[in-house]
Parts: structure tokens; C-alpha cells; sequence
């Protein structure tokens, strides 16, 4: 074991925790202030992490005992090893040779999976339709979700994370191309909530609907390990939409000189940066305009409409690259 | 494939229901196949307390039936009670209940469009909606002194005037909700997500909306033209011309699904405000009080014997209250109340068979359900199902009584 396989084990899910729940924070205020309201303070999650740590785990009685209580740690084993595939601006991931793009789309429907098993694993009525309910839409958002990982595949001739970091889309595609991105753009900003969950797409949690849906039976510890791995997996989604879309650094756009321990926190400053403008406008500005969609409803959207935006970006792209 | 079916327990307690009532519903997948709504959680006996106390303080307790609407109550309650008494409440006094009136019709419909947003997912469209009611609640308690349970209405006519400062801190109101509303129209019958969410749910058909007997906006919606301002009209709406806001009138066909329950409320805030306008415009003078003295007023009850029906259209439907006077004590000896929600929650279940559980939170909002108005009487069963009555328990507690004296050695 190398000293930095052990700082990549214990920092990176102590630094991933910790921006989780630092963007979380600063969404909930954010989304207070725009619903004229003061919000909490961006402290406040840890709090709410604290405090469901503290508190008793129940296990409802008629709950598949083992598979109840290991999806929690399912889902945040599963987010923590997402953050090791993300590179952090010029910083490089720690897991780039063992994976690409492919291996991330996994993770995060392993997340989805294990909220959803865990769902049907409580023996809750309102459980059981939020996990029948996220089954229905993971159907409908992977579709999408794989066509936007297959036209950078496209583009670069590979699915390795680090080589499309490296080289911004923009400055290798033509404009036919370039519109191909722009539709791919739009399709993963679409899949970008129901992804993570949240509005108009938290139908697997509707409140109002079942009751918190797949998270109704958990609490204490299982529903803190699932809140953090929700929070980082919020932070890991953007993080990978900037990658893809907006790998701009300091030094290319300004042409910056920096170097050794400046340039790194110069970048990686504006990489959480980038992270948290992306964040406001994809989810926090989102969630705050718009409805919850019924499932059909929400179905329908996906596979018909961002599939149409997605694969017509897949054709530009192809048109451009053949 | 064999069909699997759900059993949904929804409520007592539950996010979409704000006060108890239990809806069972039997899913599959996510249409409802079977369901039965239980109601009788929140029984208080009001009634009965009212029968053992005098008439004011009974007029107290009615505003206490319901939570959001103070005056509904009290106000069929004064018109039953002047009728059955024969006094009549100074024109002064009958313009100022129908300000008030109007004005909780005013924050209770934006109340609603609030709970509607929420119950959809759309919090914050809550948030503002609720902003902007915070007006008419400002402008509640400067007339009245209260937020809610205002404390407003006394048999014979009112408690407090209406000041100069108020007449034009209503005007001010009139003209910012003008616009507020004209911005709520926008954001509501506009917003495709909105529509998308309430076009086709909860619809109600005429005939339905009659065979289950539903009253207020909820009967408008369907396309009914029913409303007691406009029917039996009372107080300054004797006054004006009324008419029901009806959806036919504002846009050519009447679907009663929720969208259309929307617009209705919409525009019944705008009836309102013109409402209190010609109230306001045509305000008479003179005193607010039939009988001042409050304990001529109770030995005048305790003198009259009469009965009377008293309604009011509330915010949620027609609220009617009976009363009878025996000329033996200074109270009612038989009150008997009929909320508007006991007849509009009729209709949930039949909305509910073949609903989706998406649909349940808008199909139950949307008749503004208020469950502590609603529960009149408190059937007990026993295990092997007979009822048991006030006799049988009375005789039980008796019985208990008994026993714990004897344990406790106090009985001689």
C-alpha cells in the first residue's frame, strides 16, 4: 500500500463529504432566498448528519433484515468510489487508469439501485411504489444519459475521463459539432435532477405522494449514510458535467502563469467554482421552478423528448466526425 | 404475470393531509383498484358543549369549529340566531360581516391556491402565494385585533366599527390585490407543468357533483350554479347582484377537474374585491350593535322560544346551522351544524377508484377539506360490532369508578 492509495482512502471521502454537504448547504439557502425566505444556515447539514447519526436505527419488522441495512453503505461505498474517478481541474483522478465514463454511469445508477432495493427491502407500502417508481425512471433517464456518453466516445475515440479533461470539446469539434454538444448539453441537463433526485423528479420521494417514498422506513444511521451519499453524489454530477462540458482552466481562458502549490489551488478553486455556478443553475434554480411530474408524465419526457435532443445531437456529432 | 396489489394506508397521519383522516386505498402498481375513506378523527363534540352554555359564549365556541375560516361559522351562526330571536342587526353592522367576510373569503382561496402548489410539488409557489396573504391578514387584524379567530361578530351585529384609517387601508388593499391576483391568474392557468399536473384530475361531472351532493367552489367547478349569496342572499349581498362564478361564464365549458377548481377560486377572489369595493361604497351609518347591553341580550334569549335555520356561504361551501330556542335558558338547546366539507369529502372516493397515487394529494386537496369542521358524531363499536351508546358507557364508567374506589379504599 502506497501513502497515496492512503490518502486517496481516508482523504477523498472526508473532502468529498465535506463538499457535499457544503453545496447542499448553499442550495438550500440559495433556494430559501429565492422563495423570499432566509433559509438555514449553510451549516446546516452537518447538523442534520449529526443529529441522525446520534439518533436509534429501527428496522420495521417485516424488513429483509441484512439487505435493509447494507444498501445504505451500498449507496455511499458506491458515491465515495464515484469521487475517485473525478478529476479535480488540473488536478488528476485517482482512479483515471482503472475506469472511464462507462464505469461512472454505473456507479451512479448503483446508487439509484441501492436506494431502490432498499426500498422494497423495508416492507413499506409507500416504499415499495417509490422503488417501483425509481425503477420506472432510471429506465427512462439511463437512455439519455448513455447516448451523451456515447457521442463524446464519438469525439474523442474514448471513454477515459482524464483524456476528454484534458482537451475542452469545444476546441475540437467543428460547428456542426459544436451544436451536437449543445443538444448533448441540453439532454444532460435534463437527466441532471432526476438523477440526483430532486425536483421535478424526486417522484421516487414525492413527499406529499408516499411520504419520502424509499427513505420512509430508514433512519438514524442508514438514513445518514443515504443523505451523505445523496449529498456527494449532487457535488460528483455536476462536478462530471463541468468536466465534460466546461473543462476550461485558469491558464487556458486567462493564460495564467502560475506554478507548483499556486496553480493547483488556483485551479482547483475555480473548479469548485465552476462546480457550485453549474450546481445553482442546474439544480438549485430547477428545483425552485418547477412542479413534480407525475411518473407517466415524467416517462414520457425522457424517452421522448430528451431521447429526440440526444440523438439528434448523437447525429450532428457523427455527421462531423464520419 | 399475476397482479400484485398494494395496500396503501394513508393517514391519519400523513404528509398530504394536514389534519386526520384515513384514506385506505389498495394500489397496483400505481392505479388505485379499491378505496375507503375513514372519517371521525378529529370529533370534539362542539355541538354538545355548545347546548350547555349561554349564547355568546356559544358564538365563541362556533369560531372555534374550524381552524382557517373564524368567520364562516359565526356568521350562519348570528343570521340563525337573529332570525330565531327576531332582532335585526343595523345596516352599519350587516356591511361590516360582509367586508369580513369577503375578506377571509380572500385568504382562505389564497391559502388553498398555496396548498394546491405544495401538494404538486411547486413549494415555491407556496411560499409567494402565502407572501401575498399576508395583507389581508394584516389588514384582518387591524380591523379586528386577531389574525384568525377574529372575535368580530356578536348577535345583533358587530363588535367593532370600521375607522376612516380602515376604510382606507382597504381601498390600498383593494388596488395591490387587483394586481396580485391578475399575477396569480398568470402563474396558475398558464404554468404548462401546473396544467399538466391538474387538467383531468379530480373531475367532477354535473350529474356527479349532484348525485354526491358537493357544495361550494367544488359544486361551481363542476358547472352548478349554486351559491347561497346569490340563492338566499343575507346582509349587504341582498344589496348587489350576485352571481355564482361558474368556469362556463369564464371560459365556455365547465370540466370540474382541479384546473377548473383553480380558476374558480381565482375569480372568486376578484368577485370579492369588487364585493367589499361597493361595500365600502355604499357604507351606511349609525350604530353596530342591536343590543349593546350583553345581559339584556342573553334575557332576551332566555325569553324567546323560536327556531331558525342560519347559512352562510363560506369560503369552502354552504355553511348552515340550526337552532332552537326553548325560552327556558339563555343558550340554544339544539344547535346543529352543517360544514360544507362533510358533503364535499362524498366525492373522494369515486375520484379516487382508478386514480393514480400521484393524484391522491390533488384529488384530496382539492375540495379544501377541513376535518375538524367535519366530524359531527363519534360511532364506538365493540368487538363483536354493537354500538355502544351514551347509556352503555356511562354505565361502564360507573362501573370503573366503582372498582377504583375499592382499591383505593375510599368507598364506604
Amino acid at each position: 500500500m502506497t501513502p497515496e492509495t492512503l490518502f486517496y482512502a481516508i482523504g477523498m471521502p472526508i473532502i468529498g463529504v465535506f463538499l457535499g454537504l457544503v453545496y447542499k448547504g448553499i442550495d438550500r439557502r440559495v433556494s430559501a432566498r429565492m422563495t423570499s425566505r432566509i433559509g438555514p444556515p449553510i451549516r446546516q447539514p452537518f447538523w442534520d448528519v449529526g443529529k441522525l447519526l446520534l439518533k436509534e436505527t429501527v428496522v420495521p419488522e417485516n424488513a429483509v433484515r441484512w439487505i435493509f441495512n447494507a444498501m445504505p453503505i451500498l449507496a455511499f461505498a458506491s458515491s465515495m468510489t464515484l469521487l475517485l474517478y473525478i478529476p479535480f481541474g488540473i488536478l488528476k483522478a485517482p482512479l483515471e487508469g482503472y475506469g472511464d465514463l462507462v464505469v461512472i454511469l454505473y456507479l451512479l445508477t448503483l446508487q439509484a439501485l441501492a436506494m431502490a432495493i432498499g426500498g422494497f427491502a423495508s416492507g413499506s407500502p409507500f416504499s415499495s411504489v417509490g422503488a417501483q417508481r425509481e425503477m420506472v425512471l432510471m429506465m427512462s433517464y439511463e437512455m439519455p444519459f448513455a447516448i451523451v456518453i456515447t457521442g463524446f466516445a464519438l469525439i474523442y475515440k474514448s471513454f477515459s475521463l482524464s483524456t476528454i479533461a484534458s482537451t475542452p470539446v469545444w476546441s475540437i469539434v467543428g460547428p456542426l459539432g459544436g451544436l451536437g454538444v449543445l443538444l448533448l448539453l441540453i439532454a444532460f441537463l435534463w437527466v441532471t435532477p432526476a438523477e440526483l433526485a430532486k425536483l421535478p423528479f424526486d417522484i421516487a420521494e414525492a413527499e406529499t405522494e408516499i411520504a419520502e417514498g424509499m427513505l420512509a422506513e430508514y433512519s438514524g444511521r442508514n438514513l445518514a449514510l443515504f443523505y451523505l451519499s445523496d449529498a456527494v453524489r449532487g457535488f460528483a454530477m455536476i462536478a462530471i458535467e463541468v468536466v465534460l462540458f466546461f473543462p476550461f482552466t485558469l491558464s487556458y481562458l486567462f493564460g495564467l502563469n502560475l506554478s507548483g502549490a499556486a496553480l493547483y489551488i488556483a485551479e482547483g478553486l475555480w473548479f469548485l467554482f465552476k462546480v457550485l455556478v453549474l450546481y445553482i443553475l442546474a439544480v438549485t434554480l430547477v428545483r425552485t421552478s418547477f412542479a413534480r411530474f407525475r411518473i407517466e408524465q415524467a416517462s414520457r419526457i425522457f424517452w421522448v423528448y430528451v431521447n429526440i435532443i440526444a440523438l439528434l445531437g448523437l447525429l450532428l456529432i457523427w455527421a462531423e466526425v464520419m | 404475470m399475476a397482479k400484485t396489489t398494494y395496500y396503501v394506508p394513508i393517514g391519519p397521519i400523513h404528509p398530504a393531509l394536514k389534519e386526520p383522516i384515513r384514506v385506505e386505498a389498495e394500489v397496483e402498481g400505481e392505479k388505485i383498484v379499491k378505496v375507503d375513506v375513514k372519517r371521525g378523527f378529529a370529533h370534539r363534540g362542539i355541538e354538545y358543549m355548545g347546548m350547555k352554555r349561554n349564547a355568546i359564549q356559544t358564538l365563541y365556541l362556533s369560531e372555534r369549529i374550524c381552524g382557517i375560516c373564524s368567520i364562516s361559522h359565526p356568521y350562519a351562526f348570528v343570521i340563525g340566531s337573529e332570525k330565531a330571536l327576531g332582532i335585526e342587526a343595523p345596516p352599519r353592522a350587516q356591511y361590516i360581516r360582509t367586508i369580513i367576510a369577503e375578506l377571509e373569503r380572500i385568504h382562505s382561496h389564497i391559502l388553498w391556491l398555496g396548498v394546491i402548489a405544495h401538494e404538486i410539488g411547486f413549494d415555491p409557489l407556496l411560499f409567494w402565494t402565502w407572501k401575498g396573504r399576508e395583507k389581508v391578514l394584516d389588514i384582518l387584524e387591524a380591523i379586528t385585533g386577531n389574525r384568525i379567530n377574529y372575535s368580530m361578530y356578536m348577535i345583533g351585529g358587530v363588535r367593532r366599527d370600521l375607522k376612516e384609517s380602515h376604510i382606507k387601508a382597504l381601498r390600498d388593499m383593494i388596488t395591490y390585490y387587483w394586481e396580485f391576483t391578475e399575477h396569480m391568474k398568470e402563474v396558475f392557468l398558464s404554468d404548462p407543468v401546473y396544467k399538466a399536473r391538474t387538467r383531468g384530475v379530480a373531475q367532477l361531472s354535473k350529474e356527479m357533483a349532484l348525485k354526491f351532493n358537493v357544495v361550494g367552489p367544488t359544486a361551481r367547478a363542476a358547472g352548478l350554479r349554486m351559491d347561497i349569496r346569490q340563492d338566499i342572499p343575507y346582509d349587504a349581498y341582498a344589496d348587489m347582484d350576485i352571481k355564482a362564478v361558474v368556469p362556463q361564464d369564464i371560459v365556455g365549458e365547465a370540466r370540474g377537474d382541479a384546473y377548473d377548481i383553480t380558476m374558480v377560486r381565482l375569480y372568486e377572489i376578484e368577485q370579492s374585491l369588487d364585493i367589499i369595493e361597493f361595500c365600502l361604497d355604499n357604507l351606511p351609518e349609525g350604530k353596530i350593535l342591536a343590543i349593546p347591553n350583553y345581559v339584556a341580550l342573553l334575557n332576551k334569549i332566555k325569553k324567546t322560544e323560536g327556531e331558525a335555520i342560519g347559512a352562510h356561504e363560506a369560503p369552502r361551501g354552504e355553511v348552515i346551522h340550526y337552532f332552537k330556542y326553548d325560552g327556558k335558558r339563555d343558550g340554544p338547546a339544539v344547535w346543529k351544524v352543517i360544514a360544507p366539507s362533510y358533503n364535499n369529502i362524498n366525492s373522494w372516493a369515486p375520484l379516487l377508484l382508478g386514480a393514480e397515487v400521484a393524484d391522491i394529494p390533488v384529488v384530496v386537496a382539492y375540495i379544501d377539506p377541513c376535518m375538524c369542521c367535519n366530524d359531527r358524531v363519534a360511532v364506538v363499536k365493540d368487538s363483536s360490532g354493537r354500538i355502544l351508546d351514551y347509556s352503555y358507557l356511562h354505565k361502564k364508567a360507573v362501573e370503573k369508578t366503582r372498582k377504583l374506589e375499592k382499591e383505593l379504599g375510599v368507598r364506604k
